[in-house]
């Protein structure tokens, strides 16, 4: 796992590495040269969960899932080592998007589905920034799926942070591109007839470079999970499984309950066989292409399984993952996949930087009589 | 060229004051290339120039077709000229659907050269032709070249290692050749750009080189010819020019306002035409810091440069009107969180996908009014390719001050069309830096400005002010989430105030001619040169009549009222069904006569003078609006000086 948070092209925090180069952009102006503005400068930053608590009024429904992912990610804050002013979360619509309101950084509640496209500006204009999106099954998938796709391939260094409770909450429960074949919805009385997709599925096509999953009231699991997209540098994809009491409730109780999680969720760990079970006596085995659910000893040992590889080459095992689902299989949490890539900002910044090496720094005089010109006296 | 040889002939040479050549041909012939080559020439020669590319949207239509006929058209002249010319004194025509689609545009007496070895029996069929018109007698009113120039260019580059096709595709260098010569202009220029352009393929440069020159020699030998013309160099103001098309001019005025901005540039564009070659010449100046990103589609165009925004950077997004319709509501985000955008609207004819690479200006109201609710934006609109530098910049000092997403419409014509533009000192641009704001002790997210209306942009990575904006209603001053009726009242009244009173920011409406008299000619954008010209001539002729350039559609200038009311009538010709005509009549109460012509093509200076001339003589102007362009039986020309 990629811990350490380098600045891209060997620059430093607070240079010409940003936009700007000397000129009044983003960070640049506005940060002092001691302000740390990366972990590098950890020791520096002493934060905790209050900090970053804002002072809004909390307006989700009682008992929403939501609850628990904004304590979490609020409590995950702190371990970044980031200054809050340099965290930044953009949300689209849906009631997701109301997380940035209630966290004490900067917010940016946008439109629906298209956060991921200013994230991506943001990120080009400024690096530096901690950006984090903030979005729901039907903002990522839906209307959003486009960014989503576009934003992981690209690997911009943004985590997204999925909210899936597989209906319309905001919009007071319609089905959403999450909802299981069949379900009756407001507007879909005798049943959803539209095929559900995979959130992790369309992450890995989409070629995002990190790939999780968590669930809303495994608090500690969670929090871990929040943790490692927000060490990853690139395209993080967490679904966070969340239930909405109003429109959807239970929705993913038959596997999340505590009294049944052991057993109906597999918790993926690096290097590790995919072992599951209260009494950690079932695995996964691969038969052919296909994963099988095998009971362990009479002959079966934990050499016989698979071992979770979040950091394989090739996608194929963390997409095999993100297939299973209960009822045939538990359900897997934790990192499906973190690969290493260089990020789309980098990228971005690395051509600039090029550009003034071989050119020079633009000469705007020089620009405007470029070409050929003529002189009337 | 230096040197000439002494003509084998007598060779009469005559002085014109402006001659519009058009070159016409197919979209694979190289025509855009042929004409942009002479205008170069022209410009750098110091005649003032004028031109109209008109290409179709097929990238290669089907070779001989009708509908794969592009051409180029150049005015250049000895004087201060603001088109590219009504009609061509010379049309160049590479094959009969060239000649069929062109040749209404040339007057009687102008002059043709036609490449006979194109006339044959399939190209005439396929240009709709029952007869060939070069032997029809169909096209005695005009004076008629018949040069074999495929021919004469295929023996010109022979012994070179090149198939018949690529040998082919140089013919349009004869042709560029023969006009050089018989317009006394030097080939250095072209030479130099092939020598440059075909480095790494010296065979094709070669032949392209040989091409060229033989064209030229070609003139010079040939009996065909007995004059040369020579149009003197413009009387332009002292300074230093270059020859610019209105996408450069606007590029690179974007890149000049982020240096006077100190900030860099972040330009999100999906490609779409005319507005594609914005990104092409922005992506070259990365050394000047700017970041281009081609989204995925144009609402990520959009919203990638609201987030650059968002971080203190110019975002910047670019479209056509099919692309400005998808970005709508994410320009109504960038409204409500008062962050500065600019928005740029390359128009083309629609609508929907429409004519791709034809002018329009149909896309005013959308820029006013194409958002939900209520939801004021500046527009600023360029009048000339040169002046979109000027508006690009303007623009800019417009979103920075009043923290707000501006407009900026540009069209077909404009962004295609190219003219002489006299390059600014940089020392002599406008300072438009605005501060980020910093200060903890006085920052309220919504507080604004008592001047501009402006709130603080405070970017993140700002120690202590954190804080959240989004596309739910402000309250005013804190900017929290607000559903406050009075609150949204007053946020409504302020986002307008704070539009309106860019009024008084900006220059007045300019009047050229009378202050006051029987007419006024209103319009705004790529009309400029046509009405100038039209005005100036009717004014000639005695009449009471002045012209007025709207280039602030949104708000007016605070005089506009004034100025309409000082003239008995007002005529607005636009490319559209009269959207301004709407605007002016229900802000100002007055009665204003439309002219309103949507052909795809930027008006002609005749079109406009007779619609005013009939606004003077109080007859109904719908028939000149509305007259097929074919049956133009005009005989006023743009030089009225043809090849005879």
């Amino acid at each position: 796992m990629e811990e350490q948070r380098s600045n891209g092209n060997g620059s430093q925090p607070g240079n010409g590495s940003r936009p700007g180069n000397g000129s009044q952009t983003g960070a640049g102006a506005a940060a002092p040269a001691d302000v740390p503005l990366s972990p590098e400068n950890e020791a520096v930053i002493k934060l905790s969960r209050k900090d970053f608590v804002s002072d809004q009024e909390v307006r989700w429904c009682p008992g929403c899932g939501d609850y628990s992912i904004l304590a979490q990610t609020q409590k995950t804050m702190p371990e970044f080592g980031y200054p809050k002013e340099n965290i930044v979360f953009i949300s689209g619509i849906g009631c997701s998007g109301r997380l940035p309101y209630y966290m004490n950084a900067y917010g940016f509640h946008t439109i629906h589905g298209r956060a991921p496209t200013l994230a991506t500006g943001l990120k080009i204009a400024n690096p530096e920034l901690m950006v984090w999106v903030i979005t729901g099954d039907g903002d990522a998938l839906s209307i959003g799926g486009n960014h989503v796709l576009h934003s992981m391939r690209r690997n911009v260094d943004i985590k997204l942070v999925m909210f899936n409770n597989r209906i319309y909450g905001l919009t007071k429960g319609q089905a959403s591109p999450t909802s299981e074949m069949g379900k009756r919805t407001k507007s879909t009385p005798a049943g959803t007839v539209d095929f559900p997709v995979q959130p992790l599925s369309v992450a890995l096509a989409a070629e995002a470079s990190f790939v999780a999953r968590s669930v809303d009231t495994h608090t500690e699991h969670l929090q871990a999970t929040l943790e490692r997209a927000g060490h990853h540098r690139g395209s993080a994809f967490v679904e966070v499984l969340q239930n909405c009491n109003i429109f959807n409730d239970g929705a993913f109780r038959d596997f999340t309950e505590r009294d049944v999680r052991e057993d109906r969720m597999l918790v993926l760990e690096h290097g590790k066989p995919m072992v599951f079970g209260k009494d950690r006596d079932k695995g996964i085995r691969l038969r052919g292409l296909h994963p099988e659910i095998v009971q362990l000893g009479n002959g079966v040992s934990e050499d016989d399984l698979l071992v979770h590889d979040e950091q394989a080459e090739d996608p194929y095992l963390a997409f095999m993952l993100s297939r299973m689902w209960w009822p045939e299989f538990p359900v897997p949490v934790g990192v499906l996949r973190q690969i290493s890539r260089p990020t789309h900002d980098q990228l971005v910044s690395g051509q600039v930087e090029e550009a003034r090496a071989q050119k020079g720094e633009g000469d705007l005089a020089g620009l405007l009589v470029a070409g050929e010109t003529w002189t009337v006296e | 060229m230096t040197t000439e040889a002494a003509p084998r002939r007598e060779i009469e040479v005559r002085e014109l004051d402006r001659v519009t050549i058009r070159f016409a041909g197919d979209s694979g012939d190289g025509m855009q290339l042929t004409g942009s080559q002479f205008t170069r020439t022209a410009a750098v020669f110091g005649n003032d120039i004028s031109t109209l590319p008109d290409f179709p949207a097929e990238i290669r239509a089907p070779a001989g077709s009708l509908p794969g006929v592009s051409g180029f058209q150049i005015s250049f002249a000895s004087e201060d000229i603001h088109t590219p010319g009504d009609q061509p004194d010379v049309l160049v025509a590479m094959n009969p659907a060239a000649l069929r689609t062109n040749i209404g545009d040339l007057p009687p007496g102008g002059a043709l050269i036609v490449n006979t070895d194109a006339f044959s029996a399939n190209n005439l069929r396929k240009a709709g032709y029952e007869s060939n018109p070069l032997s029809d007698g169909s096209l005695k009113q005009h004076t008629v070249f018949e040069v074999p120039i495929t021919t004469l260019n295929a023996r010109s580059v022979e012994g070179l290692d090149m198939s018949a096709k690529q040998v082919d595709l140089t013919k349009n260098f004869f042709a560029l050749g023969l006009m050089f010569w018989l317009y006394g202009r030097t080939m250095e220029p072209t030479l130099r750009w092939i020598a440059d352009r075909f480095k790494a393929k010296p065979v094709i440069g070669e032949a392209n080189a040989r091409a060229l020159k033989a064209g030229y020699a070609f003139g010079e030998t040939t009996e065909m010819f007995h004059t040369k013309y020579h149009v003197a160099p413009a009387r332009l103001s002292p300074g230093t020019y270059r020859n610019i098309t209105g996408n450069e001019a606007t590029a690179l005025g974007f890149v000049t306002a982020s240096r006077l901005a100190g900030r860099d540039l972040v330009y999100g564009s999906y490609p779409i035409t005319p507005a594609s070659d914005i990104l092409h010449s922005l992506a070259t100046y990365k050394n000047f810091g700017v970041r281009t990103f081609q989204a995925e589609d144009e609402i990520a165009a959009i919203g990638s440069a609201i987030g650059a925004a968002y971080g203190g950077a110019l975002g910047l997004t670019a479209s056509s009107g099919p692309g400005i319709a998808l970005k709508s509501e994410a320009l109504n985000l960038a409204v409500m969180v008062e962050l500065p955008l600019v928005v740029v609207d390359v128009q083309r004819a629609g609508p929907s996908t429409g004519m791709p690479t034809k002018t329009e200006q149909a896309d005013l109201l959308m820029a006013m009014f194409g958002r939900n609710s209520d939801s004021p934006v500046p527009i600023v609109a360029p009048a000339t390719p040169a002046e979109c530098f000027d508006y690009a910049i303007e623009a800019w000092r417009l979103a920075l001050r009043y923290m707000t997403p501006v407009i900026y419409l540009s069209d077909a014509f404009l962004a295609t069309g190219a003219e002489p533009w006299r390059v600014p000192s940089p020392e002599d641009l406008p300072d438009i830096s605005v501060e980020n704001h910093t200060d903890r002790a006085t920052f309220q997210p919504y507080a604004r400005d008592p001047e501009t209306l402006a709130r603080p942009w405070a970017v993140p990575g700002t120690a202590g002010l954190e804080h959240r904006i989004g596309g739910l209603e402000k309250a005013h001053l804190t900017g929290n989430v607000s559903y406050d009726p009075d609150n949204h009242h007053r946020m409504q009244l302020m986002r307008a105030e704070k539009v309106a009173r860019i009024a008084d920011d900006i220059p007045p409406l300019e009047v050229h001619g009378p202050a006051e008299g029987d007419l006024l000619v209103l319009g705004w954008g790529s009309s400029y040169g046509a009405i100038r010209s039209a005005v100036e001539r009717l004014r000639d002729e005695g009449h009471s009549v002045a012209h007025a350039q709207l280039r602030y559609l949104n708000p007016f200038p605070s005089n506009t009222g004034d100025v309409l009311k000082a003239f008995k009538r007002v005529l607005v010709p636009e490319v559209n069904m009269g959207q301004l005509s709407m605007l002016l009549r229900s802000r100002y109460l007055v009665d204003v006569v439309g002219f309103n012509r949507v052909r795809g093509k930027p008006f002609r200076i005749s079109e406009i003078r007779s619609a005013a001339e009939a606004v003077l003589a109080g007859r109904p102007i719908e028939d000149i609006a509305n007259q097929p362009s074919e049956d133009e039986s005009d005989s006023f020309s743009a030089s009225g000086q043809g090849l005879a």
